[in-house]
């Protein structure tokens, strides 16, 4: 069996649990073999997918498949190449730990057979989205997907606020949907054939070319999270169960990326040069917007979600890279910046499914989602504490996780482009190269809040203050993403041979080998340019660390005693005048908010004397929603009001409609040539 | 046997930056009484102050975790690699390649998340003080120092710092409008990072003016010693970066003789010494600002990295 | 064929139209109840024609429910509905006269343009019986769009019925032409049947309103 026809098989098999699913799902026993049967066949196909990549894959042949389903004339064609092979192994892992997760926190799962069915359903048609050579397959499997999860959206449909996010989140779908439409519509051109073999080959003109990339700018973007059409992100991944919010950030915006560089890279081939342009803008501004909201927030899964979509910017700045890069031929920075938005897609699925997972323990721990009701968990908490930390390095960039190295990769992308010729690009990339570089200072400040806030001081309610770790299975699904993160900062040189193929079948270049340089460096370009070694920085802080703890028991005091807080003399004060996440970021929030976000604080203080207390008001507008979607909306609601005049017309003058629609098409008729 | 002289070098490279930290420490202070017109403590006064912080008791709040515990050795450790890494008196060492410039500068970033998250551990709200202003100091002072060291990157055409080094000291290097902004903005830039005036004072322990101070506050015994020393580490190796960088010469190669390393140390304590003096100057003369007049500062700086990264991206000469 | 078989049906098409133009005019109700009863003894002297013509007996069937039930029964149906229910004798228009007889006019000169323009291959009298057949067709749409009057409103309706029958007995060779004519008559009977028996009275323009609105289930704006 073909590794194509076995990864067919295995989505098939997916399919197949969430029809059992269905059917058995209102008894809870269910509920583990739903998940096991997901993680089993999530697990075969992750192995087929890297033996696939490792291997190496033949161009044709093996790696397509024909199946008689669908459209009559076209049928349903698939295929796998290193670009599939690569974002399959993403998925598939995040769908393999997402189930051995759920496998603990389902158990808590007060409706079932809402989240049983659909959860195998969501993986099997992401799954489908990466295997689909043609594009009706593509469309019908992202709809499906889109469906699946926004089923899950409104699994806790009760809530009034999860209502509200899943009828804004099928809205962009189908926004997102129409756009990939007629995107494939214009690339399948006059001849109407729309398999992806035939669409690579063909001619595009740059009126279409640059058509197709606006569109799917809005229809992957939109799916992804790009600004200004991520507002539909941050109240639905939250909405879901943490498992499956983690899927939806970690994994499903990635497959959007995927449809964003299939058609771009792949299928169009030929690039205009300002497409970079648009792209590194539409990144950057989304990376320090998302940031930005994120510090803003004190709701955790909230604060993830935004957080998802700065990451998902500076992919897409990587990729800007990449495409200005390519589209002036110099084909290894091209790679450099197409391996640095790679490496970053797996990263950021590794440690966003990470951060999920804890906030989804936290939340089956304490009940709570506000961080300004949690505090002090790491006492209670302390393996959820350890792992959450190592996400939240990871997320802030810093060495030796990975998050630094697909930094450092970017930052060395940027480094390349004063070799560029246009000017628009020579002016914007620094800026580009400014913004990122806030963003990821932004990130760290935000997860200091994140983790501090909810982890470390006192507990601030009482719930809080007894929660209990949660069970080893959802431990072990956190641990292992831990330790990837981790392997993948010390041994990057592995990631980056393993990305090799992939940058080569898109971008025709390759970034030198990186496993046979001493010490297992990286080296993007030349030795005497860069290097990063992350492996001997970790071995080196080890080795001070050590030193200094052995120079300091043998020649200093051991003594050490508890006491209450110093505080600078205050007694014991309360929980409450802790720093909540408001007061947290209140410094950010007055630099950069009162320019991004309109904010405005009042202060009501009562007059000496007065016993009423004081209240302090923020004051935040998201100007996106504010200038962009309620117009629209207000739009559409005005022009419906108007035309429901429609609905109160007598008889005559319905006829007289009629009449004048017959008129109206003679006179087409008479008068056209 | 180069292998085992690199590694001599690599090693008394890190026990000097040890060992001088807190001299260059007490110098400035002692500069900066005698600038006030005072006799000011002795220079050997912080290894004093050390010691004797290193002999007392620890006194632990009782809503500390571990990681309040851990994070000294952590800082200190972090600190101790990048100041390592850094050339002062010799180029070409033989870790200097693990990490370039920019793994110091997010190494360094490291030590400031560990550092605002023992702030917040105890639960105290001048904790909470402290990491909140230092966050928002660091969001302004990170990029500004990538874009200074993006400046250099093209300059150079490298980010490893030997290379910086050595390029500077070639006379291709020349006066450059786009070096002279980086200067500055990197001079703002260490000054923000190290927490002297006029961001924050590094002797007061009033809540309106803590920044630091803030979120150390509830460390004592040998963790405060430790952070003690970490502080005067960074401070040395802002100013042994900015002496390599921009006042290269006399740097010895590798594998010159020991009287090339002797040399090279000779330099690199006049350069400690003409740095830490014209800080202290800086500091008497100017006053500590407001914490919301700190942004309009570091905005200040990324602007200028910002222009001098443009001016070096739009012409090869400027 | 020869001329003059042709010209008298292009002749009693023609006069199809012309009566239909007349009805336009007319502004009492059994004035227009006589005009219709002359359209559909015209539209029965041509089927009847067409039926010699052709030589398809089964149309003179369709003459003949053309002739009875059109040309007398209906009429005379209606006459006694509206002296029964009192219904108000002068019809009501929309706007006035003059405009709408050059609407009218405006409308058989899009029919013919437009006939011509589909048609560029056939038969030129074929043709024109086409384009007249539009014609009346157009007139009475514009005549039940243009008359506030239950009744006139079903007897445009039914005029445009007989231009419809003209075209398909125009057309040679038309199969099931008898039948049409019998559905569109019953039709007519129950259109007619439900006009009695609701008692809609004059203000055919307007809508009992709320049992509509609590189906829509908005207010009225």
């Amino acid at each position: 069996m073909t590794p194509l026809a076995g990864l067919v098989a295995c989505v098939a098999a997916l399919l197949g649990t969430a029809i059992l699913a269905v059917l058995t799902a209102r008894s809870g026993r269910s509920t583990p073999v739903v998940y096991c049967a997901s993680l089993v066949f999530s697990g075969i196909a992750l192995i087929t997918a890297l033996a696939s990549l490792a291997a190496g894959l033949p161009s044709t042949g093996a790696s397509a498949l024909v199946l008689p389903v669908g459209l009559p004339w076209l049928g349903s064609h698939f295929r796998l190449d290193p670009l599939a092979a690569f974002f399959l192994t993403v998925i598939n892992l995040g769908g393999v730990l997402s189930s051995l997760y759920a496998l603990g926190y389902g158990r808590h799962e007060r409706a079932p057979h809402r989240v049983l069915p659909f959860f195998p359903a969501f993986l099997g048609g992401m799954n489908l989205v990466i295997l689909a050579d043609d594009a009706f397959t593509f469309l019908i499997s992202w709809e499906f997907m889109s469906l699946a999860s926004w089923a899950l959206v409104m699994a806790h449909h009760h809530d009034a606020s999860n209502r509200k996010a899943g009828y804004i989140y099928i809205v962009m779908a189908s926004f997102g949907t129409l756009a990939l439409f007629i995107a494939f519509g214009l690339l399948a051109g006059p001849a109407g054939d729309y398999g992806f073999a035939a669409i690579r080959i063909s001619e595009h003109p740059p009126l279409t070319a640059g058509l197709v990339l606006v569109l799917l700018l809005l229809g992957a973007g939109s799916k992804a999270g790009l600004a200004p059409l991520h507002v539909w992100l941050p109240l639905a991944h939250p909405a879901a169960p943490s498992h499956v919010s983690a899927l939806m950030s970690g994994v499903m915006t990635k497959v959007a990326v995927y449809a964003f560089i299939r058609v771009v890279f792949d299928l169009l081939g030929m690039q205009v040069w300002w497409s970079g342009i648009i792209i590194l803008i539409v990144g950057s501004g989304t990376a320090v917007l998302g940031i930005l909201q994120a510090l803003m927030e004190s709701d955790l899964k909230r604060l993830l979600a935004y957080s998802t979509i700065e990451n998902i910017g500076l992919i897409f700045v990587s990729l800007g890279l990449a495409l200005a890069f390519k589209a002036n031929g110099m084909g290894l920075a091209a790679a450099l910046a197409m391996t640095a938005a790679l490496f970053h897609v797996l990263n950021h699925s590794f440690f966003k499914s990470l951060l999920f997972f804890g906030a989804g323990a936290v939340l089956m721990a304490t009940g709570e989602r506000d961080m300004d009701k949690l505090g002090g968990l790491i006492h209670r908490m302390p393996v959820t504490s350890i792992v959450f930390l190592v996400g939240s390095v990871a997320i802030s960039a810093l060495p030796p996780f990975n998050g630094f190295v697909s930094e450092w990769l970017a930052f060395q992308a940027i480094l390349q482009s004063p070799d560029l010729p246009q000017w628009g690009l020579k002016i914007l990339v620094p800026a580009v190269g400014g913004l990122l570089a806030l963003s990821a200072a932004l990130a760290a400040a935000c997860f200091v809040k994140a983790f501090g806030v909810t982890f470390l001081g006192r507990p601030r309610t009482i719930a809080a203050g007894q929660a209990l770790e949660v069970d080893r299975l959802s431990l072990a699904a956190m641990s292992i993403l831990a330790a990837l993160c981790l392997l993948a900062g010390i041994l990057p040189g592995i990631v980056i041979d393993g990305l090799a193929p992939v940058t080569l079948s898109v971008i025709g270049d390759r970034m030198p080998v990186q496993t046979d340089i001493a010490w297992l460096s990286i080296v993007p370009i030349a030795e005497s340019r860069s290097s990063y070694n992350g492996l001997l920085v970790f071995l080196f802080t080890l080795f001070s660390a050590s030193l200094t703890a052995y120079l300091i028991r043998r020649f200093a005091s051991r003594a050490l005693r508890r006491a209450p807080a110093w505080d600078c003399g205050f007694p014991e004060m309360s929980p409450a005048t802790q720093y909540t996440a408001g007061s947290f970021a209140q410094p950010i929030r007055r630099v950069f908010g009162t320019l991004v976000f309109r904010v405005r604080e009042s202060v009501d203080m009562p007059a000496p004397g007065d016993l009423r207390p004081a209240r302090f008001a923020v004051e935040a507008h998201d100007l996106i929603w504010e200038w962009l979607y309620l117009p629209i909306a207000g739009a559409v609601g005005f022009a419906a009001e108007k035309l429901n005049y429609l609905q109160f017309l007598t008889i005559r003058r319905y006829l007289s409609l009629v009449f004048l629609a017959l008129v109206f098409l003679l006179l087409v008729l008479a008068l056209w040539s | 046997m180069v292998v085992i002289s690199a590694l001599l070098v690599q090693s008394l490279q890190m026990a000097l930056v040890v060992l001088l930290a807190p001299l260059l420490t007490g110098f400035i202070r002692l500069i900066k009484a005698r600038l006030l017109r005072r006799r000011g403590p002795s220079m050997i006064q912080p290894y004093r102050d050390i010691l004797r912080l290193l002999r007392k008791e620890v006194v632990l709040a009782e809503s500390a975790s571990w990681l309040f515990r851990v994070t000294p050795y952590l800082i200190f450790a972090i600190t101790w690699v990048a100041a390592a890494i850094i050339p002062t008196f010799a180029t070409g060492l033989i870790f200097s390649w693990t990490a370039d410039l920019i793994a110091i500068t997010a190494l360094l970033g490291s030590t400031r998340f560990f550092l605002a998250l023992a702030g917040m551990d105890v639960g105290t709200s001048f904790g909470g003080i402290g990491s909140s202003r230092e966050a928002m100091i660091a969001t302004l002072a990170e990029p500004s120092m990538l874009l200074v060291i993006f400046t250099l990157a093209l300059i150079a055409g490298s980010t490893q710092l030997s290379t910086i080094a050595a390029f500077m000291t070639s006379p291709q290097v020349g006066l450059r409008v786009s070096l002279a902004i980086a200067l500055i903005a990197l001079i703002m830039v260490a000054v923000a990072e190290n927490g002297r005036i006029p961001i924050d004072n590094p002797a007061t322990h009033l809540e309106l003016t803590m920044v630091h101070e803030a979120m150390v506050l509830e460390y004592s015994g040998r963790h405060l010693a430790m952070i003690e020393l970490a502080a005067s580490l960074k401070l040395l190796l802002y100013i042994s970066l900015i002496a390599c960088i921009f006042v290269p010469w006399k740097l010895a190669a590798l594998g010159e003789g020991p009287s090339a390393y002797l040399v090279g140390m000779l330099a690199y304590l006049i350069k400690l010494a003409a740095g830490g003096a014209l800080l202290a100057l800086f500091e008497t003369a100017t006053a500590k600002m407001r914490v919301f007049r700190v942004p309009e500062f570091l905005g200040a700086a990324l602007m200028l990295g910002l222009l001098a990264t443009l001016l070096r991206f739009v012409s090869r000469s400027l | 064929m020869s001329g003059p078989v042709l010209d008298i049906a292009h002749m009693l098409a023609g006069g199809l139209v012309l009566v239909s133009m007349m009805m336009l005019y007319q502004d009492r109700l059994y004035a227009l109840l006589n005009v219709f009863a002359l359209h559909s003894l015209i539209l029965t002297l041509s089927v009847a024609w067409q039926a010699f013509v052709q030589d398809a007996p089964h149309l003179y069937v369709t003459a003949a429910i053309a002739l009875l039930f059109k040309a007398i029964v209906i009429p005379v149906v209606l006459h006694r509905m509206i002296r029964q229910l009192g219904i108000h004798r002068e019809i009501e228009t929309v706007v006035g006269i003059g405009l709408t007889m050059l609407a009218g006019i405006g409308l058989v000169a899009l029919a013919t343009a437009v006939m011509l323009r589909v048609t560029p291959q056939a038969d030129p009298l074929a043709r024109e019986d086409l384009a007249f057949a539009l014609s009346v067709l157009l007139l009475g749409l514009l005549i039940m769009v243009t008359r506030r009057n239950a009744v006139s409103q079903v007897v445009g309706f039914m005029s445009l019925e007989n231009g419809l029958v003209l075209a398909a007995t125009g057309a040679k060779g038309m199969p099931l032409v008898v039948e049409i004519s019998v559905a569109f008559s019953i039709l007519i009977a129950f259109i007619v049947i439900g006009v009695f028996l609701f008692r809609i009275r004059e203000r055919f323009d307007t809508v009992d309103v709320r049992a509509l609105d609590d189906f829509k289930g908005r207010r009225r704006k």
